[in-house]
């Protein structure tokens, strides 16, 4: 297993100093990204999906944020590095940031730089990383906008955000993110700004270059019709915690955390007949008044007395399904 | 309450352009043809679905039926209890050319859900000022009857009494839209307009919302427009539903019929898109090229013939007619005749939906 690991997370804490106490927001996340794999991650809004992510890229604003525990092991050949021991701005952190690893956020208009030429902004990855000359870096930004299926692209590469739809703005990104042809594509609900035929496109563009570019995605998302069609693997988030970890077929056919559970009765979907939807009880906590015991206990129905004190951890329930529940842990 | 055959709402060639002004002296120069000469009636009772993506001028129908913007051109027909000023009666009003005194009448009968519950509520006014401020706007009810009507609508949609002392900001996004039904129903309206009334919440609580509305619906005899781009929960709580592209409607059929039975090619494209939850849903997906045109200078003929993948000739010249194909299925496609499209009910792999319980 190890040896096909491209990057390893072992239980990695990110705590936010705020007035209120420090928050934690990624409170022990365990998880491995296998090579040319796709892992889904899941959870709502303030689960720590995005904050894991900007661990990884060595992103966590400082202060207030930091990476209070935890490890970020990253296999490159021989090599393994420790992400979250570098420093955030240091030479070995900046070699790694966009161009083994890169990322491509949710919002296509304000995570592009309005001022400058799609191009410009590709090739300052090119140049910065490839130490290509301007004119080479040039032609690869073309190239690049070619793969991604943007039309005309020795025009496009000198226009500016605005003049691109959403789509063709995320398709730029995805552009940039992959010019420097990486190990590792986090992609932060890069969908989800978009309407659904655009977004149609914009993931099968996603699974096409991954097999040519052959790199692992982190794919993170709200969407569980999404990560369905994405992911091979996939890790649910709630409160900080991976509540399950699963390939795609198991969590969606044998889901055995109860918010895992919950989450699938509680979404409409186009192939089943008109039923009562069966809602989560209650609302996500505040992170910074967590309960002391499993996160999800105030709202499980199936909830029982050791859920309210102790913190279930995440064990096996079958080959290569992990769940963190007290219905099926405590057996050893 | 059932749904009856009485139509509450009827919309005739509904038209809404936004002037384009450009220049030294602001002159009209083009128009956005946000909505472009629609047709749809409501019966009371119903819920009807208007999708599309974005841009193709859905909230703006909906909000032109309220006159929440005032329409270019059109007529809309509705059945109201109040106008016709005796107890069991009704009174057939056109929207459209309803005076100021006729228009805030008509307002206790149709009101609106918003998407936003962070923006839509007042942060300095209380939950029970924002609930009880329709009621003193049309005078409807003073002080304490005031306060129990506010207080029975909360209950009504799950929050208590006690939470009318508080500010929106204390409460969560799910809790908010719930404030927000609530300020929609305690006039006792017979049309709501909910316009993505779901998309801005997490998915646990989206259920939580819809459940609430369908409740309401079948407690108070709510008739719905519900306005999304989110094509599962639209099939989930609609019974009809209209495709909206670029200001026109282009099919609207009851439910089971658009999705088993599609007519138009766009609705075909859109139903292939959406991402099932099913990782064994081997789809044939249709993926659309390019975008959606600039609704300043739409395609001419009809507007979905760049992308249309059966296009032929007279659709660039034409404007299809929107026509009855029968069962009141309309649509607006010079091939709906000769085309056999692919419902949702074929793409399965066989296996049983969903996931396991």
């Amino acid at each position: 297993m190890t040896s096909s690991a491209l990057l390893e997370i072992r239980n990695l804490e990110v705590q936010f100093g705020t007035e209120d106490g420090v928050v934690r927001a990624v409170d022990g996340v365990t998880y491995t990204i296998e090579r040319e794999k796709t892992l889904g991650v899941v959870g709502e809004s303030g689960c720590g999906k995005t904050v894991t992510a900007l661990a990884i890229m060595g992103l966590v604003q400082s202060p207030p944020g930091k990476i209070a525990n935890g490890e970020i092991l990253y296999h490159r050949g021989e090599k393994t590095t420790d992400l979250a021991k570098l420093p955030p701005k240091g030479r070995a952190m900046r070699a790694i940031r966009g161009n083994e690893i890169a990322m491509i956020f949710q919002e296509p208009m304000t995570s592009l730089n309005p001022v400058f030429t799609i191009g410009y902004q590709i090739m300052e990855a090119i140049i910065l990383h490839q130490r290509l000359k301007k004119k080479d870096a040039r032609t690869q930004a073309i190239r690049m906008l070619h793969e991604v299926g943007i039309p005309m692209p020795e025009q496009r590469v000198d226009e500016y955000p605005h003049q691109l739809s959403g789509g063709m703005r995320q398709r730029a990104m995805i552009a940039m993110a992959l010019s420097c042809n990486p190990q590792l594509l986090i992609a932060d609900e890069p969908t989800t700004a978009l309407d659904v035929t655009i977004q149609a496109q914009v993931l099968e563009l996603m699974n096409a270059l991954r097999k040519e570019f052959k790199a692992a995605i982190q794919f993170i998302t709200h969407d569980l019709g999404v990560i369905a069609g994405m992911a091979d693997d996939v890790a649910v988030m709630y409160l900080g915690r991976i509540v399950e970890a699963a390939t795609v077929r198991e969590i969606f056919h044998a889901p055995q955390h109860p918010y895992t559970q919950g989450l699938m009765h509680s979404i409409p979907s186009l192939r089943r007949q008109k039923e009562r939807l069966v809602p989560i009880e209650g609302v996500v906590p505040d992170p910074s008044d967590a309960p002391p015991g499993c996160g999800f206990e105030p709202r499980c129905p199936k909830r029982m007395e050791i859920c309210k004190t102790k913190m279930p951890p995440l064990e096996e329930v079958a080959a290569g399904h992990t769940a963190a529940c007290w219905l099926y842990g405590g057996k050893r | 309450m059932a749904q009856s055959d009485t139509v509450l709402l009827d919309v005739k060639g509904l038209v809404k352009h936004f002037p384009v002004r450009k220049g030294a002296f602001r002159r009209v120069k083009a128009a956005v043809r946000a909505v472009d000469g629609i047709d749809l009636f409501i019966r009371e009772g119903e819920t009807l679905g208007l999708v599309g993506e974005s841009g193709c001028g859905k909230t703006t129908a909906g909000r032109s039926i309220l006159r929440l913007v005032e329409p270019t051109k059109g007529e809309i027909i509705f059945r109201s209890r109040r106008m016709a000023g005796t107890a069991g009666g009704v009174k057939e009003v056109d929207v459209v050319k309803a005076s100021r005194g006729e228009m805030k009448a008509l307002r206790r009968d149709m009101q609106i859900i918003f998407q936003d519950p962070y923006s839509s509520l007042n942060p300095r006014m209380t939950v029970g000022g924002i609930v009880g401020e329709p009621l003193l706007v049309h005078a409807m009810a003073r002080g304490e009857e005031r306060k129990k009507r506010v207080a029975d609508v909360l209950g009504a949609v799950g929050l208590k009494p006690e939470h009318m002392k508080r500010y929106p900001h204390e409460f969560s996004g799910g809790q908010r839209q719930r404030i927000g039904i609530a300020r929609a129903l305690v006039l006792d309206p017979q049309l709501v307009v909910c316009d993505e009334p779901v998309s801005a919440l997490d998915v646990s609580i989206q259920a939580q919302v819809l459940n609430l509305l369908e409740d309401l619906q079948r407690e108070f005899g709510l008739t719905y427009l519900f306005v999304a781009h989110n094509l599962s929960v639209v099939k989930h709580i609609s019974n009809r539903v209209a495709v909206m592209y670029l200001g026109r409607i282009v099919e609207l059929a009851s439910t089971e019929r658009l999705f088993a039975d599609p007519k138009h090619p766009y609705t075909e494209a859109l139903v292939s898109a959406v991402p099932v939850p099913d990782p064994d849903y081997s789809v044939d997906r249709i993926i659309l090229q390019g975008d959606v045109p600039s609704p300043v200078s739409p395609p001419p003929g009809c507007h979905f013939h760049p992308r249309c993948r059966y296009a032929v000739d007279v659709c660039s010249k034409d404007a299809p007619v929107y026509r009855d194909l029968g069962n009141e299925h309309f649509v607006a496609c010079h091939r709906a005749d000769d085309l056999h499209l692919q419902p949702i009910h074929d793409r399965t792999t066989g296996q049983t939906g969903g996931p396991a319980a």
